[in-house]
Protein backbone atom coordinates (compact mmCIF):
# COMPACT_ATOMS: atom_id res chain seq x y z
CA UNK A 1 0.00 0.00 0.00
CA UNK A 2 1.23 3.47 -0.89
CA UNK A 3 1.74 6.00 1.68
CA UNK A 4 -0.59 8.31 -0.05
CA UNK A 5 -3.66 5.66 -0.01
CA UNK A 6 -2.62 4.63 3.43
CA UNK A 7 -3.46 9.12 4.39
CA UNK A 8 -6.72 8.38 2.35
CA UNK A 9 -7.55 5.39 4.53
CA UNK A 10 -6.76 7.12 7.78
CA UNK A 11 -9.57 9.87 7.06
CA UNK A 12 -12.41 7.56 8.53
CA UNK A 13 -11.94 4.29 8.04
CA UNK A 14 -10.70 3.69 11.93
CA UNK A 15 -12.54 0.35 11.63
CA UNK A 16 -12.40 -3.45 9.71
CA UNK A 17 -14.31 -5.84 8.77
CA UNK A 18 -14.42 -7.67 12.50
CA UNK A 19 -16.79 -4.87 13.70
CA UNK A 20 -19.07 -5.73 10.76
CA UNK A 21 -19.16 -8.92 13.10
CA UNK A 22 -22.45 -8.92 14.64
CA UNK A 23 -24.35 -7.20 12.33
CA UNK A 24 -23.66 -10.13 9.55
CA UNK A 25 -24.63 -12.36 12.17
CA UNK A 26 -28.17 -11.46 12.30
CA UNK A 27 -27.80 -12.66 8.58
CA UNK A 28 -26.04 -16.22 8.29
CA UNK A 29 -25.48 -19.04 10.51
CA UNK A 30 -21.94 -18.68 10.09
CA UNK A 31 -19.40 -15.89 10.59
CA UNK A 32 -18.57 -14.44 7.69
CA UNK A 33 -15.89 -12.38 8.66
CA UNK A 34 -13.90 -14.99 8.54
CA UNK A 35 -14.70 -16.20 4.65
CA UNK A 36 -12.48 -15.05 2.19
CA UNK A 37 -13.73 -12.21 -0.46
CA UNK A 38 -12.43 -11.63 -3.90
CA UNK A 39 -12.46 -8.18 -4.74
CA UNK A 40 -14.85 -7.56 -8.00
CA UNK A 41 -12.36 -4.73 -8.96
CA UNK A 42 -8.76 -5.66 -8.57
CA UNK A 43 -9.03 -9.62 -7.50
CA UNK A 44 -7.44 -8.93 -4.47
CA UNK A 45 -8.53 -11.75 -2.30
CA UNK A 46 -7.96 -11.95 2.06
CA UNK A 47 -10.62 -12.06 4.95
CA UNK A 48 -13.78 -9.68 5.16
CA UNK A 49 -12.11 -9.11 8.43
CA UNK A 50 -9.63 -7.32 6.61
CA UNK A 51 -11.82 -4.78 4.80
CA UNK A 52 -11.69 -0.92 6.17
CA UNK A 53 -15.03 -0.42 7.28
CA UNK A 54 -16.74 2.95 6.91
CA UNK A 55 -19.66 3.08 9.32
CA UNK A 56 -20.54 6.89 10.18
CA UNK A 57 -23.09 6.37 6.99
CA UNK A 58 -26.45 5.35 6.34
CA UNK A 59 -24.78 1.68 6.53
CA UNK A 60 -21.80 0.10 6.51
CA UNK A 61 -19.15 0.13 3.54
CA UNK A 62 -16.61 -2.23 3.42
CA UNK A 63 -13.82 -1.62 1.01
CA UNK A 64 -10.73 -3.78 -0.19
CA UNK A 65 -7.89 -2.89 1.49
CA UNK A 66 -6.13 -3.11 -1.99
CA UNK A 67 -7.90 -0.72 -4.63
CA UNK A 68 -10.59 0.59 -2.46
CA UNK A 69 -13.50 -0.02 -4.38
CA UNK A 70 -16.41 -1.18 -2.15
CA UNK A 71 -16.65 -5.36 -1.40
CA UNK A 72 -20.12 -5.11 1.26
CA UNK A 73 -22.47 -2.99 1.87
CA UNK A 74 -24.69 -3.56 4.89
CA UNK A 75 -28.42 -1.50 5.53
CA UNK A 76 -30.06 -1.90 8.89
CA UNK A 77 -33.77 -1.25 7.83
CA UNK A 78 -36.05 -1.69 11.31
CA UNK A 79 -37.51 -5.18 9.61
CA UNK A 80 -34.59 -6.38 7.40
CA UNK A 81 -30.90 -6.55 6.21
CA UNK A 82 -29.70 -5.48 2.70
CA UNK A 83 -26.66 -6.80 1.85
CA UNK A 84 -25.10 -5.38 -1.42
CA UNK A 85 -21.96 -7.78 -2.28
CA UNK A 86 -21.72 -6.70 -5.67
CA UNK A 87 -18.20 -5.88 -5.11
CA UNK A 88 -17.08 -9.20 -4.29
CA UNK A 89 -16.72 -11.91 -7.08
CA UNK A 90 -17.31 -15.10 -4.21
CA UNK A 91 -17.13 -15.39 -0.94
CA UNK A 92 -15.25 -18.30 0.43
CA UNK A 93 -17.12 -19.33 3.93
CA UNK A 94 -15.14 -22.23 6.24
CA UNK A 95 -17.74 -24.38 7.43
CA UNK A 96 -17.05 -25.03 11.49
CA UNK A 97 -15.77 -28.48 12.17
CA UNK A 98 -15.93 -29.77 8.89
CA UNK B 1 -37.23 -0.82 21.46
CA UNK B 2 -34.59 -2.86 24.13
CA UNK B 3 -34.23 -2.35 27.29
CA UNK B 4 -33.86 1.09 28.63
CA UNK B 5 -30.40 1.89 30.02
CA UNK B 6 -30.54 4.13 32.81
CA UNK B 7 -29.26 7.41 32.65
CA UNK B 8 -28.31 7.25 29.08
CA UNK B 9 -28.86 9.72 27.01
CA UNK B 10 -26.87 9.83 24.37
CA UNK B 11 -25.86 13.00 21.83
CA UNK B 12 -27.45 16.06 22.68
CA UNK B 13 -30.74 16.20 20.16
CA UNK B 14 -34.03 17.35 20.65
CA UNK B 15 -37.63 16.15 19.50
CA UNK B 16 -39.11 19.25 17.78
CA UNK B 17 -41.99 20.34 16.14
CA UNK B 18 -42.37 20.98 13.04
CA UNK B 19 -39.56 18.54 11.86
CA UNK B 20 -40.51 15.45 9.29
CA UNK B 21 -41.34 12.22 10.92
CA UNK B 22 -38.68 10.12 13.17
CA UNK B 23 -36.04 13.53 12.96
CA UNK B 24 -34.31 14.83 15.60
CA UNK B 25 -32.91 18.57 15.56
CA UNK B 26 -28.76 18.81 15.80
CA UNK B 27 -27.17 22.10 15.89
CA UNK B 28 -23.18 20.61 14.71
CA UNK B 29 -23.21 19.05 11.18
CA UNK B 30 -22.60 15.49 11.70
CA UNK B 31 -19.91 14.21 8.58
CA UNK B 32 -21.33 10.86 7.13
CA UNK B 33 -18.79 9.29 4.52
CA UNK B 34 -18.72 6.38 2.38
CA UNK B 35 -15.43 5.80 1.72
CA UNK B 36 -11.72 8.23 1.58
CA UNK B 37 -12.67 11.94 1.62
CA UNK B 38 -11.06 12.95 -1.67
CA UNK B 39 -8.96 16.45 -2.08
CA UNK B 40 -10.05 17.68 -5.23
CA UNK B 41 -7.36 20.47 -6.59
CA UNK B 42 -9.73 23.31 -7.88
CA UNK B 43 -7.33 22.81 -11.23
CA UNK B 44 -8.73 19.56 -11.68
CA UNK B 45 -12.32 20.32 -11.04
CA UNK B 46 -15.15 20.08 -13.70
CA UNK B 47 -19.15 19.40 -13.62
CA UNK B 48 -20.18 18.14 -16.27
CA UNK B 49 -23.89 17.18 -17.57
CA UNK B 50 -24.19 14.34 -19.81
CA UNK B 51 -27.35 13.88 -21.74
CA UNK B 52 -29.18 10.15 -22.86
CA UNK B 53 -27.41 11.43 -26.09
CA UNK B 54 -24.29 11.54 -24.90
CA UNK B 55 -24.04 15.26 -25.56
CA UNK B 56 -21.63 16.44 -22.52
CA UNK B 57 -21.92 20.32 -21.04
CA UNK B 58 -18.75 21.66 -18.80
CA UNK B 59 -17.75 23.99 -16.82
CA UNK B 60 -14.14 24.19 -15.32
CA UNK B 61 -13.62 26.04 -11.91
CA UNK B 62 -13.36 29.51 -13.05
CA UNK B 63 -15.95 29.01 -15.54
CA UNK B 64 -18.21 27.76 -12.78
CA UNK B 65 -17.44 30.60 -10.37
CA UNK B 66 -18.26 32.87 -13.21
CA UNK B 67 -22.26 31.35 -13.52
CA UNK B 68 -25.14 33.79 -11.30
CA UNK B 69 -25.04 32.21 -8.12
CA UNK B 70 -27.36 32.49 -5.18
CA UNK B 71 -27.32 32.51 -1.39
CA UNK B 72 -30.30 31.09 0.59
CA UNK B 73 -31.17 29.26 3.59
CA UNK B 74 -32.65 26.26 3.95
CA UNK B 75 -33.43 23.23 6.34
CA UNK B 76 -31.51 19.74 5.75
CA UNK B 77 -32.82 16.12 6.84
CA UNK B 78 -30.20 13.10 7.40
CA UNK B 79 -31.55 9.57 6.75
CA UNK B 80 -29.46 8.86 10.18
CA UNK B 81 -32.55 11.30 11.91
CA UNK B 82 -30.34 14.30 12.52
CA UNK B 83 -31.85 17.20 11.21
CA UNK B 84 -30.26 20.96 11.08
CA UNK B 85 -32.41 24.00 10.58
CA UNK B 86 -31.14 27.29 8.99
CA UNK B 87 -28.23 26.31 7.07
CA UNK B 88 -26.80 28.95 4.53
CA UNK B 89 -25.18 28.09 1.19
CA UNK B 90 -23.81 29.85 -1.44
CA UNK B 91 -24.03 27.80 -5.15
CA UNK B 92 -25.38 27.76 -8.86
CA UNK B 93 -28.82 26.61 -9.18
CA UNK B 94 -29.70 23.66 -11.13
CA UNK B 95 -32.26 25.98 -13.50
CA UNK B 96 -29.15 27.70 -14.24
CA UNK B 97 -27.27 24.75 -15.17
CA UNK B 98 -29.75 22.55 -17.23
CA UNK B 99 -30.91 26.03 -18.47
CA UNK B 100 -29.43 25.34 -21.90
CA UNK B 101 -28.72 21.38 -22.09
CA UNK B 102 -31.18 19.79 -25.06
CA UNK B 103 -33.10 16.80 -23.04
CA UNK B 104 -36.27 14.49 -22.73
CA UNK B 105 -34.58 12.56 -20.30
CA UNK B 106 -37.09 12.26 -16.49
CA UNK B 107 -34.37 10.99 -14.25
CA UNK B 108 -30.60 11.98 -13.26
CA UNK B 109 -27.77 10.25 -11.89
CA UNK B 110 -25.29 12.55 -9.61
CA UNK B 111 -21.35 11.08 -9.92
CA UNK B 112 -19.32 12.18 -7.51
CA UNK B 113 -14.97 12.04 -7.00
CA UNK B 114 -14.85 8.32 -4.79
CA UNK B 115 -17.65 6.53 -7.04
CA UNK B 116 -20.53 8.13 -5.18
CA UNK B 117 -23.32 7.93 -7.49
CA UNK B 118 -27.26 8.96 -6.20
CA UNK B 119 -30.74 8.80 -8.17
CA UNK B 120 -32.85 12.30 -8.50
CA UNK B 121 -35.90 12.94 -10.85
CA UNK B 122 -35.47 15.67 -12.95
CA UNK B 123 -38.10 17.79 -11.48
CA UNK B 124 -36.70 17.78 -8.39
CA UNK B 125 -33.73 19.78 -9.86
CA UNK B 126 -35.56 22.00 -11.65
CA UNK B 127 -37.53 25.30 -10.20
CA UNK B 128 -35.20 26.09 -7.63
CA UNK B 129 -35.25 22.77 -5.96
CA UNK B 130 -31.57 22.45 -6.16
CA UNK B 131 -28.12 23.75 -6.58
CA UNK B 132 -24.85 22.85 -6.60
CA UNK B 133 -22.75 24.85 -4.01
CA UNK B 134 -19.21 25.66 -2.86
CA UNK B 135 -19.91 27.85 0.12
CA UNK B 136 -21.55 26.91 3.76
CA UNK B 137 -22.32 29.61 6.24
CA UNK B 138 -20.08 32.09 4.38
CA UNK B 139 -16.92 30.04 4.07
CA UNK B 140 -15.35 27.85 1.46
CA UNK B 141 -16.95 24.13 1.51
CA UNK B 142 -14.51 22.27 3.51
CA UNK B 143 -13.68 18.71 1.62
CA UNK B 144 -15.51 16.58 4.85
CA UNK B 145 -18.65 18.23 3.96
CA UNK B 146 -18.28 18.01 0.28
CA UNK B 147 -15.95 20.68 -1.01
CA UNK B 148 -15.33 22.17 -3.48
CA UNK B 149 -18.47 21.91 -4.16
CA UNK B 150 -21.67 19.45 -4.04
CA UNK B 151 -25.36 19.18 -4.74
CA UNK B 152 -27.58 20.28 -2.26
CA UNK B 153 -31.32 19.39 -2.49
CA UNK B 154 -32.75 20.03 0.42
CA UNK B 155 -36.44 18.93 0.17
CA UNK B 156 -35.30 15.10 -0.09
CA UNK B 157 -33.03 12.89 2.35
CA UNK B 158 -29.49 14.67 2.26
CA UNK B 159 -27.87 10.92 1.16
CA UNK B 160 -29.16 12.92 -2.54
CA UNK B 161 -26.94 15.95 -1.99
CA UNK B 162 -23.90 14.33 -3.07
CA UNK B 163 -20.42 15.44 -1.63
CA UNK B 164 -18.25 16.22 -4.30
CA UNK B 165 -20.17 16.34 -7.09
CA UNK B 166 -18.61 15.84 -10.65
CA UNK B 167 -21.71 16.14 -12.91
CA UNK B 168 -25.01 14.45 -13.78
CA UNK B 169 -26.09 11.69 -16.06
CA UNK B 170 -29.95 12.62 -17.87
CA UNK B 171 -30.95 9.30 -18.05
CA UNK B 172 -34.50 8.00 -19.67
CA UNK B 173 -35.73 5.18 -17.24
CA UNK B 174 -35.18 5.64 -13.35
CA UNK B 175 -31.80 3.24 -11.96
CA UNK B 176 -30.62 3.00 -8.55
CA UNK B 177 -27.24 4.74 -6.93
CA UNK B 178 -25.08 3.80 -4.39
CA UNK B 179 -27.49 3.88 -0.88
CA UNK B 180 -30.44 3.09 -3.54
CA UNK B 181 -29.07 -0.07 -4.48
CA UNK B 182 -28.21 -1.23 -0.76
CA UNK B 183 -31.70 -0.85 0.03
CA UNK B 184 -32.55 3.06 0.73
CA UNK B 185 -35.54 4.26 -1.01
CA UNK B 186 -35.48 5.52 -4.40
CA UNK B 187 -36.73 8.86 -3.90
CA UNK B 188 -36.33 9.66 -0.20
CA UNK B 189 -38.81 12.17 0.50
CA UNK B 190 -38.39 12.93 4.44
CA UNK B 191 -41.83 14.16 4.85
CA UNK B 192 -43.23 10.69 3.95
CA UNK B 193 -40.40 9.31 5.61
CA UNK B 194 -38.91 7.16 2.69
CA UNK B 195 -36.13 6.05 4.09
CA UNK B 196 -35.29 2.53 2.96
CA UNK B 197 -37.20 0.59 0.08
CA UNK B 198 -40.96 -0.02 0.41
CA UNK B 199 -41.51 3.12 3.05
CA UNK C 1 -17.67 -24.75 23.91
CA UNK C 2 -15.43 -24.03 20.70
CA UNK C 3 -17.99 -24.70 18.22
CA UNK C 4 -20.64 -23.25 19.90
CA UNK C 5 -19.42 -19.82 20.58
CA UNK C 6 -19.19 -19.30 16.65
CA UNK C 7 -22.48 -20.59 15.77
CA UNK C 8 -26.21 -20.68 17.05
CA UNK C 9 -28.69 -17.84 16.79
CA UNK C 10 -27.31 -14.21 17.64
CA UNK C 11 -29.53 -12.54 20.09
CA UNK C 12 -29.33 -9.22 22.32
CA UNK C 13 -29.42 -10.55 25.54
CA UNK C 14 -29.55 -8.44 28.69
CA UNK C 15 -26.06 -8.22 30.88
CA UNK C 16 -26.57 -7.08 34.27
CA UNK C 17 -23.28 -5.07 35.72
CA UNK C 18 -21.99 -7.32 38.53
CA UNK C 19 -18.70 -5.61 39.78
CA UNK C 20 -16.67 -3.18 38.23
CA UNK C 21 -13.05 -1.65 38.55
CA UNK C 22 -11.13 1.38 37.30
CA UNK C 23 -7.82 -0.16 35.24
CA UNK C 24 -6.21 3.61 34.70
CA UNK C 25 -7.71 6.59 35.52
CA UNK C 26 -9.51 6.93 32.00
CA UNK C 27 -10.46 2.89 31.59
CA UNK C 28 -12.86 0.40 33.42
CA UNK C 29 -13.50 -2.95 33.75
CA UNK C 30 -17.19 -3.86 33.46
CA UNK C 31 -17.84 -7.54 34.94
CA UNK C 32 -21.00 -8.94 33.66
CA UNK C 33 -23.45 -11.33 34.11
CA UNK C 34 -25.22 -12.39 31.04
CA UNK C 35 -27.62 -15.43 31.33
CA UNK C 36 -27.59 -18.29 29.09
CA UNK C 37 -23.59 -16.90 28.00
CA UNK C 38 -22.62 -20.12 24.91
CA UNK C 39 -19.21 -18.84 26.12
CA UNK C 40 -16.21 -17.45 23.39
CA UNK C 41 -12.81 -17.44 22.21
CA UNK C 42 -10.76 -15.15 23.02
CA UNK C 43 -10.45 -12.28 20.82
CA UNK C 44 -13.75 -12.28 20.28
CA UNK C 45 -16.15 -9.45 20.70
CA UNK C 46 -19.85 -7.77 21.57
CA UNK C 47 -22.00 -5.31 20.26
CA UNK C 48 -23.23 -3.28 23.23
CA UNK C 49 -26.05 -1.58 22.69
CA UNK C 50 -27.65 1.53 24.82
CA UNK C 51 -31.34 2.72 24.45
CA UNK C 52 -32.35 5.97 26.01
CA UNK C 53 -35.70 6.51 27.87
CA UNK C 54 -37.01 8.15 24.16
CA UNK C 55 -35.99 4.93 22.26
CA UNK C 56 -33.28 6.48 20.58
CA UNK C 57 -30.61 4.06 20.90
CA UNK C 58 -26.58 3.91 19.91
CA UNK C 59 -24.36 0.00 18.98
CA UNK C 60 -20.65 0.20 19.89
CA UNK C 61 -18.30 -3.55 19.63
CA UNK C 62 -15.77 -3.84 22.37
CA UNK C 63 -13.32 -6.81 22.86
CA UNK C 64 -14.17 -9.18 25.60
CA UNK C 65 -11.56 -9.11 28.07
CA UNK C 66 -11.69 -12.10 30.04
CA UNK C 67 -11.49 -16.11 28.93
CA UNK C 68 -13.98 -18.78 29.55
CA UNK C 69 -14.54 -20.39 31.37
CA UNK C 70 -14.99 -17.89 34.31
CA UNK C 71 -14.92 -18.25 37.48
CA UNK C 72 -18.29 -16.64 38.71
CA UNK C 73 -19.21 -17.40 34.81
CA UNK C 74 -19.20 -13.56 33.89
CA UNK C 75 -18.19 -11.58 31.12
CA UNK C 76 -15.36 -8.67 31.42
CA UNK C 77 -15.28 -5.62 29.42
CA UNK C 78 -12.45 -3.28 29.79
CA UNK C 79 -13.91 0.39 28.24
CA UNK C 80 -11.29 3.07 27.68
CA UNK C 81 -13.22 6.23 28.02
CA UNK C 82 -13.30 9.13 25.25
CA UNK C 83 -14.12 11.93 26.37
CA UNK C 84 -16.49 13.52 23.48
CA UNK C 85 -17.39 9.86 23.02
CA UNK C 86 -21.30 8.79 23.10
CA UNK C 87 -21.33 5.14 24.65
CA UNK C 88 -17.55 5.17 26.15
CA UNK C 89 -18.15 8.08 28.95
CA UNK C 90 -21.80 6.35 30.06
CA UNK C 91 -20.04 2.98 30.29
CA UNK C 92 -17.38 4.19 32.05
CA UNK C 93 -18.55 6.87 34.58
CA UNK C 94 -22.36 6.14 34.83
CA UNK C 95 -23.52 2.90 34.68
CA UNK C 96 -23.66 1.57 38.16
CA UNK C 97 -23.50 -1.83 39.72
CA UNK C 98 -26.96 -3.60 38.99
CA UNK C 99 -27.78 -1.89 35.95
CA UNK C 100 -28.82 -3.11 32.53
CA UNK C 101 -27.23 -2.82 29.05
CA UNK C 102 -27.84 -4.96 26.02
CA UNK C 103 -25.44 -6.74 24.58
CA UNK C 104 -25.29 -9.46 21.47
CA UNK C 105 -21.99 -11.71 20.72
CA UNK C 106 -20.08 -13.30 21.01
CA UNK C 107 -19.11 -12.61 17.55
CA UNK C 108 -16.14 -12.79 15.29
CA UNK C 109 -14.46 -15.50 14.37
CA UNK C 110 -11.09 -14.46 12.70
CA UNK C 111 -9.29 -12.44 15.00
CA UNK C 112 -9.26 -15.62 17.65
CA UNK C 113 -7.00 -17.50 18.92
CA UNK C 114 -7.70 -21.37 19.80
CA UNK C 115 -6.02 -23.26 22.54
CA UNK C 116 -5.25 -26.27 19.41
CA UNK C 117 -2.84 -23.67 17.72
CA UNK C 118 0.57 -24.92 18.70
CA UNK C 119 2.90 -22.31 17.20
CA UNK C 120 4.35 -19.38 19.26
CA UNK C 121 2.24 -16.20 19.48
CA UNK C 122 3.27 -12.69 19.25
CA UNK C 123 0.65 -10.19 20.76
CA UNK C 124 1.62 -6.30 19.30
CA UNK C 125 -0.84 -4.25 21.39
CA UNK C 126 -1.75 -0.31 20.82
CA UNK C 127 -3.66 1.19 23.53
CA UNK C 128 -6.34 -0.48 24.76
CA UNK C 129 -6.03 -2.70 21.96
CA UNK C 130 -4.76 -5.41 24.71
CA UNK C 131 -8.01 -5.90 25.53
CA UNK C 132 -8.64 -8.80 23.34
CA UNK C 133 -5.27 -9.85 23.63
CA UNK C 134 -5.25 -10.25 27.38
CA UNK C 135 -8.50 -12.26 26.26
CA UNK C 136 -5.43 -14.37 25.02
CA UNK C 137 -3.15 -14.63 27.78
CA UNK C 138 -5.85 -15.61 29.96
CA UNK C 139 -7.09 -18.33 27.90
CA UNK C 140 -3.80 -19.76 28.11
CA UNK C 141 -3.61 -20.06 31.40
CA UNK C 142 -7.46 -21.53 31.47
CA UNK C 143 -6.31 -24.08 29.25
CA UNK C 144 -2.91 -24.80 30.83
CA UNK C 145 -1.29 -24.94 27.54
CA UNK C 146 2.48 -24.13 26.99
CA UNK C 147 2.87 -21.95 23.40
CA UNK C 148 5.24 -19.53 24.28
CA UNK C 149 3.75 -16.17 24.67
CA UNK C 150 4.63 -12.39 23.61
CA UNK C 151 3.35 -9.24 24.37
CA UNK C 152 4.84 -6.16 23.03
CA UNK C 153 2.67 -3.46 24.25
CA UNK C 154 2.40 0.01 23.36
CA UNK C 155 1.14 2.88 25.83
CA UNK C 156 1.74 6.26 25.95
CA UNK C 157 2.55 6.61 29.98
CA UNK C 158 3.51 4.09 32.14
CA UNK C 159 -0.06 5.20 33.92
CA UNK C 160 -1.56 3.70 30.53
CA UNK C 161 -0.78 0.50 31.05
CA UNK C 162 -4.19 -2.15 31.47
CA UNK C 163 -3.81 -4.84 33.76
CA UNK C 164 -0.34 -4.08 34.94
CA UNK C 165 -0.71 -5.55 38.18
CA UNK C 166 -1.85 -8.67 36.47
CA UNK C 167 0.81 -8.64 33.82
CA UNK C 168 3.56 -8.28 36.21
CA UNK C 169 2.28 -11.65 38.32
CA UNK C 170 1.48 -13.45 35.23
CA UNK C 171 5.27 -12.70 33.74
CA UNK C 172 6.16 -14.41 37.20
CA UNK C 173 3.45 -17.52 37.26
CA UNK C 174 2.57 -17.92 33.74
CA UNK C 175 6.07 -19.96 32.22
CA UNK C 176 6.35 -19.11 28.88
CA UNK C 177 4.82 -15.62 28.54
CA UNK C 178 6.85 -12.40 28.02
CA UNK C 179 6.00 -9.20 28.51
CA UNK C 180 7.58 -5.81 26.45
CA UNK C 181 6.16 -2.27 27.21
CA UNK C 182 6.86 0.80 24.33
CA UNK C 183 6.25 4.15 25.71
CA UNK C 184 4.86 6.72 23.06
CA UNK C 185 5.20 9.81 25.26
CA UNK C 186 6.79 8.92 28.41
CA UNK C 187 8.80 6.46 30.21
CA UNK C 188 9.00 5.25 33.49
CA UNK C 189 11.94 6.91 35.11
CA UNK C 190 14.29 3.78 34.99
CA UNK C 191 14.01 3.10 31.55
CA UNK C 192 16.56 3.35 29.07
CA UNK C 193 15.40 4.56 26.19
CA UNK C 194 13.69 7.76 25.01
CA UNK C 195 10.04 7.82 24.23
CA UNK C 196 9.34 5.82 20.82
CA UNK C 197 6.74 4.36 18.44
CA UNK C 198 7.05 0.55 18.23
CA UNK C 199 9.81 -0.30 15.59
CA UNK C 200 11.92 -2.80 14.04
CA UNK C 201 14.61 -2.94 17.24
CA UNK C 202 11.59 -4.04 19.56
CA UNK C 203 10.13 -6.67 17.28
CA UNK C 204 13.86 -7.69 16.62
CA UNK C 205 14.41 -7.92 20.27
CA UNK C 206 11.15 -8.45 21.83
CA UNK C 207 9.48 -10.47 19.18
CA UNK C 208 9.71 -13.90 17.28
CA UNK C 209 12.03 -14.49 14.72
CA UNK C 210 9.94 -15.29 11.67
CA UNK C 211 11.67 -18.69 11.80
CA UNK C 212 9.74 -19.62 14.32
CA UNK C 213 6.50 -18.99 12.64
CA UNK C 214 4.63 -17.35 14.66
CA UNK C 215 1.27 -16.44 14.91
CA UNK C 216 0.96 -12.55 15.38
CA UNK C 217 -2.37 -10.92 16.81
CA UNK C 218 -2.16 -7.05 16.03
CA UNK C 219 -4.61 -4.81 17.69
CA UNK C 220 -4.78 -1.39 18.05
CA UNK C 221 -5.62 2.40 16.08
CA UNK C 222 -5.21 2.58 13.15
CA UNK C 223 -2.11 3.72 12.55
CA UNK C 224 -0.57 1.32 15.37
CA UNK C 225 -1.49 -1.58 13.19
CA UNK C 226 -0.95 -0.52 9.97
CA UNK C 227 3.06 0.02 11.20
CA UNK C 228 2.94 -2.82 13.37
CA UNK C 229 1.99 -5.27 10.90
CA UNK C 230 4.35 -3.55 8.15
CA UNK C 231 7.18 -4.08 10.36
CA UNK C 232 6.48 -7.69 10.96
CA UNK C 233 6.15 -8.41 7.30
CA UNK C 234 9.06 -6.16 6.41
CA UNK C 235 10.97 -8.70 9.18
CA UNK C 236 10.24 -11.47 7.30
CA UNK C 237 7.06 -13.12 9.02
CA UNK C 238 4.30 -14.52 6.85
CA UNK C 239 1.45 -12.31 6.20
CA UNK C 240 -0.91 -15.14 6.12
CA UNK C 241 -0.11 -15.34 9.85
CA UNK C 242 -0.72 -12.22 10.91
CA UNK C 243 -4.13 -11.47 12.12
CA UNK C 244 -4.95 -7.24 12.82
CA UNK C 245 -7.73 -5.50 14.33
CA UNK C 246 -7.77 -2.07 13.91
CA UNK C 247 -10.43 -0.03 16.18
CA UNK C 248 -10.91 4.10 16.04
CA UNK C 249 -11.55 4.50 19.39
CA UNK C 250 -14.87 3.33 19.81
CA UNK C 251 -16.30 6.68 21.06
Amino acid sequence: MTATSTEEFEDGATLDGNAMAGDLREVFAVDVTSARYMCAGCRHTDAVATLRLWNRAPGLVARCPNCEDVVIRVVRAPDKVYLDLRGSVRLEVPLEGV
Amino acid sequence: MGIISRGFGGRRRESVPGLPPGQYLTHDFPVLSAGPTPRVPLDRWRFTITTETGEKTSWNWSEFQALPAEDFTVDIHCVTKWSKLGTTWRGVSLDTLLGDVESSADYTMAHSFGGYTTNVPMEDLLDGKAWVVYKFEGEDLHPEHGGPARLLIPHLYFWKSAKWVTGLTLMPEDEPGFWEAAGYHMYGDPWREQRYQGD
Amino acid sequence: MARTAISGRLIWRAATLAEAHWETPTARTLVLDVPDWPGHLPGQHVDVRLTADDGYSAQRSYSIASSWPHPQNRVELTIQRLDDGEVSPYLTDTVEVGDQIELRGPVGGWFVWRETQTAPVLLLGGGSGVVPLMAMIRARATAGTKQPFRLIYSVRTPTDILYAEELRRRVRDDAGLDVHYVYTRKTPDDWSSPPKRIDVAALNTYGWPPDFAPDCFVCGPTTFVEAAADILVALGHDPRRIRTERFGGTS
